[in-house]
This record gives C-alpha cells, sequence and structure tokens, in this order.
C-alpha cells in the first residue's frame, strides 16, 4: 500500500518534536534549521501548521532538475534526492510550486523529505498525532468519517 | 555530551564578546543551567554587590538536555543578583530562545558590566555583535520584537527582551521571550535593563549532537514522553486546561490567597478559571482560549493562547491587542485575580498581556496592585496618591489601569513598580506585604498547604512556588499523599523537593515534567545525554550540593535566619473558612527541623562537615 503524509494543523501545537526528529535522522544533529518538515506558528491568529512536501505525482522538482538527480523510489512514491548526482544549482527550489526543496549551503546540495525510506521519523515523532503516514488513497478518511458522523441521527 | 562546551563572555563597558571554554569540572558537579550558572555567579561576584550596578552580572544558560528532542527540552534561566530581593535570583523561562542559543553552539552567555548607551546583543553561531539599541530603547517588547523581525528579514530570529517597565527601573521586571514567555521572577529583567541592554537576538544553525549515547538516548527520551503521555496531569489536565486546571481545585481545599491574603477562598474563582476560559462569549461566541501551545519539544504543551472580548472596554481603539497572544496561567490568574479580588476574566487577560508586553512579572505586579487596594482600604493610599484612582478590592478598572502605569512607568505606576515590601514600608504598614525576602507570594495560601509555609520561608529566591513544590505531595498525592494540613514528615519532605527540583532545574527540562516523572526518569535522559554517569542518587546530590551553594551566596550576601520567615498575617491570623478554617501556618514546628535535615547549625547556615559532605 502507497502512503502518505497525512499533515492535521488543528492537532498541532508547535512544539518542533517533528523537526528535530527529522534533523537528527538526515543530518544526525538536532537542528531545526536542517528539518525538512518545517512547522509555522501564526502568532496572531494561535494557530501552528506542519508543512513538508506532498510527494506530487507529476514532480515540477524532479521535471525540472538538469542533472536527473531527483527520483521516485518505487517503494515509497518518495522523489528522492541522489546526493551525489546533484550539482547544487538550486532549479528545482524554483520548480517546486510549494517551497518544500531548498538548499543545504553546508553541503551544497538540496534538501527533501524523502519519506525516510518509509518509516517518516517526524511522524513517529508528533505528540499529537498532528502527522501521521497513512494510506496515500485515503488521506481524507478521517475527515470524512467526522462529518460522517454529523449525518448520523441523534439519539 | 550534549553541552557545547563553550560561553560567550560579553563585556558592556568594553563592548566585547570573547569565546571561553565552558567549566568542564564544575559541570560535572552543577549539570548546567541553573546549578552551572550560580557556581559562576558565585565565584565571579561579591555577594554583597548593588544588584542594579555594572558589577552585577547576569547569565542567560541553558542545561544539557535543552535543544535535544527530550520532551520539554528547551528551558533556559536568567541567572543574577536579585534587585528585588537581595538574594540569588534564577528564573526559568521556556519559548523558543534557550533551544536557539544552544543551536547557535553556545551553553551560556555572561554579562558583565554597563554600556553607556543602549545596545543589545545579536548572535548568528559564531558571530556575535553589540549594535546600538537606540531605536527599539523605550519601546515596548512587543514593539521591539516587531522591529528586529522587520529589520533582518528572518522570521526565524529568537529574541529575549525587557520592557519599558525595565527600563524604569521597576523592580519586578522579567526578560520575555517569543513575545509571551518569560524569565519572570526575581527582577531578572531590572538587572538586565540596567546594563543598558535591551536584547539578544540569537539565530542558530550548527544544531545540537555529540549525544554520548544516541540509542540509550531515543530509548529513555521515547520511554519519559510514553509515561507523560500516559499520565494524568501531563498527558490530560495541563494539555486542556493548562495550569489554570488549578483554580477551582485550590480554592476548594481552602488555600486560595485572597485579597492579599484576607482570605483563603475566592467567590469569583469560578468565573476565571480553565473552564471559564472555555466558555463562549456574548459578543462573538467565542471563548477566550483559542488553543494550547507547547515549548520547544514540549510534548505536554500547557501554555494558553487568548483573545479578549472584542467589547470589553480595555481594548476598545487598541487594535494592538485584537488578536490571539499569550493568556492566563494559574499564577497570572490568580494574582491578577483573587488576589485583587477582580473576577472579570477579560480584564485579567488584557492585564496579563500587558505584563507579556512590557515585561513585568504577574505574580508580584497582582500582590503589589492587591497590597494598594488594602492600603487604600485603610486610607493609608487615597486618590490623591494614586491620581484619582479608587484602588478598590474587585475594581477590574484599577488592576488594568495600574498594569498600563507599571508599564510606562508614569504616575503612581512608580509606587507599584517598588513592589508590596517597599510599598508597604513607604505607606506606613511594613506588615501588609505578602512576601518572602522582598517576593511577593504565589498561589498557595501556606494556612491551607502547611509544607508550602516552610517552602516559601526557606526559599533561596524569596517567596515562590518553583523551588519546592510539595503542593504535588500535599493535594495531588505526587508522588506521595501527604497531609496538608499536618506539619509531620514536611521538614524532609520540603527539602526531597527543593533538592530534586534544583536538579531538574539545571537539566533544561521544564519542572512540569515532574509530576509524571521522577529522578528516576530524567537521569537515564541525562545520562545517556552527557558524560558524569548521572543516577537519580548523583543528580539529588547535585541538587542539594546547588541548594547549599545559593543558601551560602544569601548568608555571604547579608541574609540570616531571621529572613526565613513569614508575614505576621499567616502566622497569626486564622484562616477565615475552607478546610484550614481556624488554622495559622506553624512554621516554628518545622524550621528547626527543616535546618537539621539540611545539616545546618540552628542559625541556619550550612555546616563544616556539609559542606564537606557535598564539595563545597
Amino acid at each position: 500500500m502507497l502512503k502518505a503524509l497525512q499533515l492535521e494543523p488543528e492537532k498541532c501545537t508547535g512544539c518542533l518534536q517533528c523537526e528535530m526528529a527529522c534533523s537528527y535522522e538526515n543530518e544526525g544533529l538536532f537542528n531545526p534549521s536542517k528539518s525538512r518538515i518545517k512547522v509555522f506558528t501564526f502568532h496572531d491568529e494561535g494557530r501552528f501548521a506542519p508543512y513538508t512536501c506532498s510527494q506530487c505525482a507529476e514532480a515540477w522538482c524532479m521535471h525540472a532538475c538538469p542533472v536527473e538527480a531527483i527520483v521516485v523510489n518505487e517503494a515509497t512514491g518518495a522523489k528522492e534526492v541522489i546526493e551525489d548526482v546533484c550539482v547544487g544549482c538550486k532549479v528545482c527550489t524554483i520548480a517546486c510550486p510549494f517551497g518544500t526543496v531548498n538548499y543545504n549551503a553546508d553541503s551544497g546540495k538540496v534538501i527533501k523529505c524523502d519519506l525516510c525510506g518509509g518509516e517518516p521519523a517526524c511522524a513517529e515523532a508528533c505528540p499529537t498525532a498532528a502527522i501521521t503516514y497513512v494510506d496515500a488513497q485515503h488521506t481524507g478518511l478521517e475527515r470524512m468519517r467526522a462529518h460522517a458522523a454529523q449525518t448520523i441521527p441523534q439519539g | 555530551m550534549a553541552w557545547q562546551r563553550r560561553l560567550l563572555r560579553v563585556n558592556l563597558t568594553a563592548g566585547t564578546c570573547v569565546e571561553e571554554p565552558l567549566n568542564m569540572e564544575w559541570a560535572m558537579k552543577y549539570i548546567g543551567q541553573r546549578g552551572l550558572a550560580t557556581k559562576y555567579l558565585c565565584e565571579e561576584i561579591d555577594p554583597k554587590v548593588d544588584a542594579l550596578s555594572p558589577d552585577n552580572k547576569l547569565i542567560m544558560a541553558t542545561g544539557p538536555l535543552t535543544g535535544t528532542m527530550a520532551a520539554t527540552g528547551g528551558r533556559y534561566s536568567v541567572i543574577t543578583k536579585s534587585p528585588l530581593t537581595g538574594a540569588v535570583a534564577c528564573s526559568n523561562s521556556g519559548g523558543f530562545i534557550g533551544a536557539e542559543l544552544k543551536q547557535a553552539g553556545w551553553d551560556m552567555i555572561i554579562f558583565e558590566g554597563r554600556a553607556a548607551e543602549p545596545v543589545y546583543l545579536y548572535l548568528e553561531n559564531d558571530q556575535a555583535e553589540l549594535c546600538p539599541a537606540g531605536d527599539i530603547w523605550g519601546k515596548s517588547i512587543w514593539e521591539a520584537d516587531e522591529y528586529l523581525h522587520t529589520k533582518y528579514q528572518d522570521p526565524l530570529i529568537r529574541i529575549a527582551c525587557v520592557g519599558r517597565a525595565a527600563e524604569q527601573g521597576c523592580l519586578y521586571s522579567a526578560v520575555v521571550n517569543d513575545l509571551h514567555r518569560a524569565a519572570g521572577r526575581s527582577g531578572v529583567g531590572t538587572v538586565m535593563a540596567s546594563k543598558h541592554l535591551k536584547a539578544v537576538v540569537v539565530r542558530g544553525t550548527k544544531g545540537v549532537g555529540n549525544v554520548r549515547d544516541p540509542k540509550a538516548f531515543f530509548q529513555a527520551t521515547a520511554a519519559g514522553k510514553k509515561t507523560l503521555a500516559e499520565n494524568a496531569v501531563t498527558g490530560q489536565g495541563l494539555p486542556a486546561m493548562g495550569t489554570q486546571v488549578l483554580m477551582n481545585v485550590i480554592n476548594e481545599v481552602g488555600a486560595m490567597p485572597t485579597r492579599n491574603m484576607r482570605d483563603v477562598q475566592f467567590e469569583g474563582a469560578h468565573r476565571i478559571s480553565a473552564e471559564a476560559m472555555l466558555e463562549p462569549r456574548e459578543s462573538d461566541g467565542k471563548p477566550n482560549l483559542v488553543t494550547n501551545a507547547a515549548c520547544f519539544g514540549c510534548t505536554i504543551a500547557c501554555g494558553r493562547i487568548s483573545t479578549i472580548d472584542p467589547q470589553h472596554y480595555t481594548i476598545q481603539n487598541k487594535p494592538e491587542y485584537m488578536h490571539a497572544s499569550g493568556g492566563l496561567e494559574y499564577e497570572a490568574a490568580w494574582a491578577l485575580g483573587c488576589d485583587t479580588g477582580v473576577d472579570d476574566l477579560d480584564a485579567l487577560t488584557y492585564a496579563n498581556f500587558v505584563c507579556n508586553e512590557d515585561g513585568m512579572d504577574p505574580i508580584s505586579f497582582g500582590s503589589t496592585v492587591a497590597a494598594a487596594m488594602e492600603l487604600f482600604d485603610l486610607g493609608a493610599i487615597t486618590t490623591e496618591h494614586t491620581g484619582g484612582i479608587e484602588f478598590r478590592f474587585g475594581s477590574a478598572e484599577a488592576l488594568t489601569k495600574a498594569a498600563e502605569l507599571v508599564a510606562t512607568g508614569e504616575g503612581f505606576g512608580r509606587d507599584l513598580a517598588l513592589g508590596s515590601k517597599r510599598l508597604c514600608e513607604k505607606y506606613g504598614h511594613p506588615d501588609l506585604s505578602m512576601t518572602v525576602k522582598g517576593q511577593e507570594f504565589p498561589a498557595y495560601d501556606p494556612r491551607g498547604i502547611q509544607g508550602m509555609g516552610l517552602a516559601y520561608a526557606t526559599s533561596n529566591r524569596g517567596a515562590c512556588h518553583l523551588r519546592g513544590y510539595t503542593v504535588s505531595s500535599e493535594i495531588m498525592g505526587v508522588p506521595v499523599k501527604t497531609d496538608p494540613l499536618s506539619t509531620e514528615g514536611k521538614p524532609e519532605l520540603v527539602k526531597a523537593f527543593q533538592d530534586a527540583t534544583a536538579a531538574v532545574d539545571s537539566t533544561g527540562l521544564c519542572v512540569f515534567t515532574t509530576f509524571g516523572w521522577t529522578l528516576e526518569d530524567i537521569a537515564p535522559q541525562v545520562d545517556a545525554a552527557c558524560e558524569g554517569g548521572w543516577t537519580s542518587e548523583s543528580m539529588l546530590e547535585a541538587g542539594e550540593r546547588i541548594w547549599n551553594l545559593e543558601r551560602q551566596f544569601n548568608l555571604d550576601a547579608g541574609l540570616s535566619k531571621a529572613d526565613d520567615t513569614l508575614p505576621k498575617r499567616l502566622l497569626k491570623d486564622a484562616a477565615k473558612t475552607g478546610p484550614a478554617k481556624g488554622m495559622v501556618n506553624r512554621l516554628d514546628e518545622m524550621l528547626p527541623l527543616y535546618y537539621a535535615a539540611r545539616g545546618w547549625t540552628p542559625e541556619g547556615a550550612p555546616t563544616d562537615e556539609t559542606r564537606q559532605r557535598l564539595g563545597l
């Protein structure tokens, strides 16, 4: 079953456990500035929102890459950056409409979510289930269930 | 290793920023944060120094677990000598700047001297620079925060700042970070402003690594998170209700200090409680509470994010307050509400916003307003002093106006900025000040919770609930239930809480974890991250060492046994209602036993044997 990250901002408390898990998994450091998933705080509204790559089927980043450094992992569906091939030209960061591919100045390569090979560390770390890893064809299931519940006659 | 092993020394007089290696020999004895920074302070300043002179120092310190994935691992503390108490001050804050400092590659910053003109520190990884603060001196914390974010065009910088209250010398000024988290108590912000240091701006992209044993660390921190999630307080009560979960509980046990501690129960408590914050209001159908919010790395998320009723008198034509921001925690709700007799939830939220915006400790501010209201009641203060304000118990208008006046240092605000002790002395009624060592009480009346009386009297930073929270045992039964109305066993209980808390405060973790964790849960996390072979026993011993170090500082500063006491009201005037009706705090039964349990002389000084045992 193809799975996808499901993000539910209304459950997020802004603790950044996901950013630490992501950076440790990928960089070996607790370092939110190197996280592939980011939590945004909308202070005046009192809202938090985690955001990361949604692994587009027709990925702009992949098509834009001039050296074919971004490839599909057939097992997970993730679009992965092959570090040895990436030349750090950043064209993919321009191509991505969502801003989820970014340049890492320390390595001279781009970084993006690769679903940790099928066991995303962010989802594992999230204490409120704002980030879960679910059936890619049913990321709307819980929301559907919530609305369906409203259609049940009371009493 | 989890420590970054380096500190930044900023000499404001000379305008220099110099890197130094962290003293790892001390780290092995004092862990980090509260303990380690107190050791630096004791080694570097004369305890008798004037707290507001350039000779005092101010230390911002993280712990070894700050900036890691350990649950709540985002804390930092501000350590200095307090201008409010003359004792050692250590105020702890969450939010995000502590972790950012660690991510930038530093364990602590020591500020010394005084800048000729206002400055702020900009710290981006290894680059440290003192910058002119002329454009933000005289501005509120919220204004300065916006200015700095705009100037650097960087949404990810973290800022700690002092407000106009601190600039004007308010003795209970806080250092506020991330807009509404605060190193709140004992006037640490007053010291920062006295150094002409307006703000500290941090951006860290280096990360925290070199955990001693990563596998053990992930195991220990995951086990800790599971325990917190399954605990009724940290897993359910605090996320849903915040610390305000206590409002109705403490009121019912008759330990709610009310109207400057004349009473022990507040009839309006239910109107300002956690439950009240969830009630939709008439004007816009929304409740006061917008959401709960986490500090860095916190899996509890007890923070309150609130809005004020758009129809409320306090914010008419003030769009700057018509958005969500840090809402009422229990201590703020109590001090601004019960202690002043005000039960208007929106007035309290507004006063709380003002405390955040201009950096006043809401406990000391609310208690000082309460003292002023009692002085007004007696006729010792009149409308001539207050600029026409009727300072009556229960007056929301008096409370919110007082907040504005202290924030800007105007009119009667100058008297209120002195704190309760100096205010009551000035107006001829020193006995009406509800303080220990000059610091105002928090939200637990020690007539109804006997152990807290001893904890307050012996707290190294003056009246404080966070130095030995025996409420946990006496009311909530954590880790074991004791009778709140009995003094039996309390000296040992207070000592155990004080020592354990001193250790927790030195790790980078939040003391609220101890509703679910003991040192048995914390030591494996510290040990997996750090060298030193940490066990619950060695951490408890480090905590006792830290406590005695703080005590020695205070004794050397000129404090004595005579300062280990409570206001007469709590020792002589019996509680009027509730389960503790007819009772006073029986401090005299507990204090000598406490000194003995601590290995101190009958005069309250650590004996040579105790000092030797602890390696002091």
